[in-house]
């Protein structure tokens, strides 16, 4: 019953999102307050249809109505029942739902919180939002409906992907997915912007949080991906330039762009047409990277499915929304291009030269996933590329970002002189580099990465608390909120700079031998192995090794990795057991059996501030928040409008 | 021109000449990163390009894993229905390895024809198969058969 519930609400769902794009639209363009009016009740009104559907699905995963396709490929009667919620998400037609879910979320958002906004604005951007869902409900409805039922039924469904049985996997889509989703919202905004033909700079304050927020979410996500990847795949890695996560790494340095550059227009009026083009970036690089994932024209460990159709319907809807704004912006550009001059030395081109750098890296990091398409499409063969390209790559790029960047929150708007800039960051930049060569010897850690990784890390740590003790001294009502959020997400990349160098540097990583009783030294650890038992889980059973680790004389872990096998789907999973500490993980992945002999192979890493990459990850992400959740951003906008000429260019 | 004009001018120069030196190194990089993907068939023919690490894709043959117990070294053959390559491995295998499954190799082809791989891959979902591998076994007329487990 609740899947045929669920397919209704869908279809009205359809219904009120292509109302939504249409009436708020004509209500704006005739002035017609009635219809601008209706716009937020028809985002309610979506939302609670889509938050219906989702639910319905839910349900049917709940109750093991294994009538649903979707339900019987990826649930079973064994499978607990936190994980029968989460596998809603767990494959393509379930995780195309959530991210409708989650733009209606948005689109309500946006309805609910923009009172300081005209209301023919917010109409047009609501308008827009609401072609998005339906473009995407006609997607989910024609080509990849979770509501479609076989009959008659199985007994039985097959299973959730073991790997995605997981607390990682609960959080991971959802948080990723409020990122893309959430440049849908920034892109909506520069679109009615551009419809409106009223460019001014409101609209980029408007934006502002709203792009904060999502570029925090991404953040987040990714964060997320790569600790999931890192304890569940077995390999110990925390980044591999897979192809997925480059989907989703690409609209995040677009993103990271983009908040700079806003900041640029809103402050000071200049390059609005840039900021307009990368909003369209944004949220065009999200939908590749669906593209991306969801066709399965790239190899990939994540290529969950494959249906060259959806790829091509995907590829079309891009194809419409990138196009159409393109275009859009095209016609309209020429009449927003009114950027107010600025010196050689001065914020605006401290943030130009930001920009520089990281849509340069996303085009890079787009070459190299896209490269192998290209060449395989001209029939020159299928090749591959390596990671080295992009870490080669990367380490070029971002070195220049990482040397300036405490440099350009002391720069002045529109003119300053260096001399000026660089002395208060003199003695921060002398203690850097002596604070990061005493830990190199205290640490023993003296490869180039490491050192320079520290110096970097310190460089980037500091300069921030040097600006936040500046600023708070030289004015009386200190920091303001989006100031202490950047703060926290430069002093963010300092630390994810440190733990990326070390764990780069100087990971130990050997794959050995080892039977019961024997011990091996790893990194200044003894590894013991006790014996490998037999246990049972719900729907799994497993080989777990009982290893203790000693440092010296003392144990300093138990440790009992697991090889699991899974009952339902046949399929084997390495379950990896993790010390976790802030300076070092000692991380154990089983091999298998070597013969009858009672030895196996095993993994073992000892990983040295591994955590420090995800925690600042963490705290780029929570300054992105901060910094989103500024009052400023909200206010109403003061009658006088500096430069009333330019502001006023009604179409 | 105005001081401003020139100034634009200049800081456009600028970012065309670092965007193009960028594009000039990144190539260069993909270039040197570039590993080609190789059939048993390739093999067989001598296309595979020597001296540069490849990607060798096919399926594990049927009963030819074999394990050295006393260490971590392991050997099978990689086919794609007609013909057959050696590749030998030390270290831990993926857990969807498995004899008849798709699989992929890095490494290099030493002068005998064996593939001495230092990065073995299978992929995450059971059912699934990597294009190339897909593409190569239907060249060499051989599709795979879509296994249910």
């Amino acid at each position: 019953m609740s899947a045929e519930l669920g397919q209704i609400f869908l279809i009205l769902a359809l219904v009120l999102a292509a109302l939504l794009s249409v009436l708020p639209l004509v209500g704006a363009q005739r002035g017609n307050e009635a219809l601008m009016k209706l716009a937020p009740s028809l985002a309610i009104g979506q939302f609670v249809f889509l938050a219906g559907a989702f639910a319905a699905l839910a349900i049917a995963f709940l109750q093991h109505d294994f009538t649903i396709t979707y339900v019987a490929m990826h649930s079973n009667l064994l499978l607990p029942w936190y994980y029968r919620v989460t596998a809603v998400w767990g494959s393509h037609e379930g995780s195309l739902l959530l991210w409708m879910l989650l733009l209606g979320g948005w689109t309500l958002a946006v309805a609910a919180f923009s009172r300081s906004v005209p209301r023919a604005f917010t109409a047009r951007v609501l308008a827009v939002m609401g072609m998005i869902s339906a473009g995407f409900l006609l997607f989910i409805l024609f080509t990849s409906n979770p509501f479609e039922r076989i009959l008659p039924g199985p007994i039985d469904g097959r299973d959730l992907n073991p790997l995605l049985q997981d607390v990682g996997m609960i959080f991971h889509p959802p948080l990723l997915y409020m990122g893309y989703v959430g440049f849908a919202v920034a892109f909506a905004f520069a679109i009615a912007g551009l419809i409106g033909g009223k460019v001014e700079r409101d609209w980029v304050r408007w934006s502002r949080p709203w792009t904060l927020a999502a570029w925090a979410f991404l953040t987040f996500g990714i964060a997320l991906g790569s600790w999931w990847a890192y304890y569940e795949l077995g390999w110990g890695g925390w980044w591999f330039w897979d192809p997925v996560e480059n989907a989703s790494f690409i609209p995040w340095l677009i993103g990271t762009a983009l908040i700079h550059s806003q900041a640029v227009t809103e402050k000071r009026g200049a390059f609005p047409a840039w900021t307009v083009l990368l909003s369209i970036a944004a949220f065009s690089m999200s939908l590749l990277g669906t593209f991306l994932v969801r066709s399965g024209v790239l190899t990939s460990v994540h290529a969950f499915a494959n249906d060259p159709e959806r790829g091509l319907f995907i590829l079309a809807f891009m194809g419409v929304v990138t196009g159409g704004a393109l275009v859009l912006y095209a016609l309209r550009a020429p009449r927003i291009m009114t950027g107010e001059g600025f010196d050689w030395v001065s914020r605006e081109s401290a943030l130009l030269l930001n920009n520089v750098f990281f849509t340069v890296s996303a085009a890079m990091v787009l070459l190299g996933t896209l490269y192998p398409l290209i060449i395989d499409f001209m029939g020159w063969g299928q090749i591959s590329v390596g990671p080295p390209y992009f870490g080669a790559m990367f380490i070029l790029l971002m070195t220049p970002v990482v040397l300036l960047l405490p440099l350009g929150p002391f720069t002045r708007w529109k003119r300053d002189e260096f001399t000026r800039i660089l002395k208060p960051l003199v003695a921060t930049a002398v203690v850097s580099v002596i604070a990061a060569l005493l830990v190199c010897a205290w640490l023993g850690t003296w490869s180039l990465r490491a050192v320079s990784g520290w110096v970097g890390g310190i460089w980037l740590v500091a300069g921030a608390v040097t600006y936040a003790v500046r600023t708070s001294r030289a004015s009386r009502s200190g920091l303001a909120r989006h100031q202490w959020g950047m703060v926290l997400a430069h002093a963010g990349a300092g630390v994810f700079l440190i733990g990326a160098a070390m764990v780069e540097a100087h990971t130990f990583e050997r794959d050995v031998r080892i039977a019961p009783g024997e011990t091996i030294e790893a990194a200044g650890y003894r590894f013991t192995l006790h014996e490998v038992a037999l246990v049972k889980g719900p729907n799994w059973r497993a080989d777990e090794a009982r290893f203790s680790i000693y440092r010296g004389e003392r144990e300093v872990a138990r440790m009992n990795p697991q090889k699991r096998f899974y009952h339902r789907g046949g399929q084997t999973m390495t379950q990896v057991a993790l010390k976790p500490g802030v300076f070092r993980d000692l991380y154990i992945a089983m091999g298998e059996e070597l013969g009858d002999s009672g030895a196996w192979s095993v993994r073992l890493h000892v990983k040295p501030f591994v955590r420090w990459i995800w925690g600042g990850a963490v705290l780029i992400g929570l300054g992105g928040l901060l910094a989103a959740s500024d009052r400023r951003y909200r206010q109403r906008q003061r009658a006088t409008q500096p430069g009333g000429a330019r502001a006023e260019a009604t179409a | 021109m105005t001081p401003t004009r020139r100034k634009r001018l200049a800081l456009v120069a600028v970012i065309v000449l670092g965007v193009g030196a960028a594009t000039a190194v990144a190539i260069t990089a993909l270039n040197d990163n570039m590993l080609y993907f190789v059939s048993p068939s390739d093999v067989y023919a001598d296309a595979a390009p020597p001296d540069r690490r490849i990607r060798l894709g096919g399926l594990v043959a049927a009963g030819s894993v074999k394990r050295d117990p006393d260490s971590l070294a392991v050997a099978f053959m990689v086919t794609d229905g007609r013909h057959e390559v050696p590749v030998s491995f030390e270290g831990i295998l993926p857990d969807l390895f498995r004899e008849g499954q798709g699989v992929i190799a890095h490494g290099h082809l030493d002068g005998t024809g064996r593939f001495h791989a230092d990065e073995v891959l299978a992929r995450h979902d059971e059912t699934y198969m990597p294009p190339e591998v897909m593409r190569s076994l239907e060249a060499a007329g051989h599709p795979p058969e879509a296994s249910e487990s």
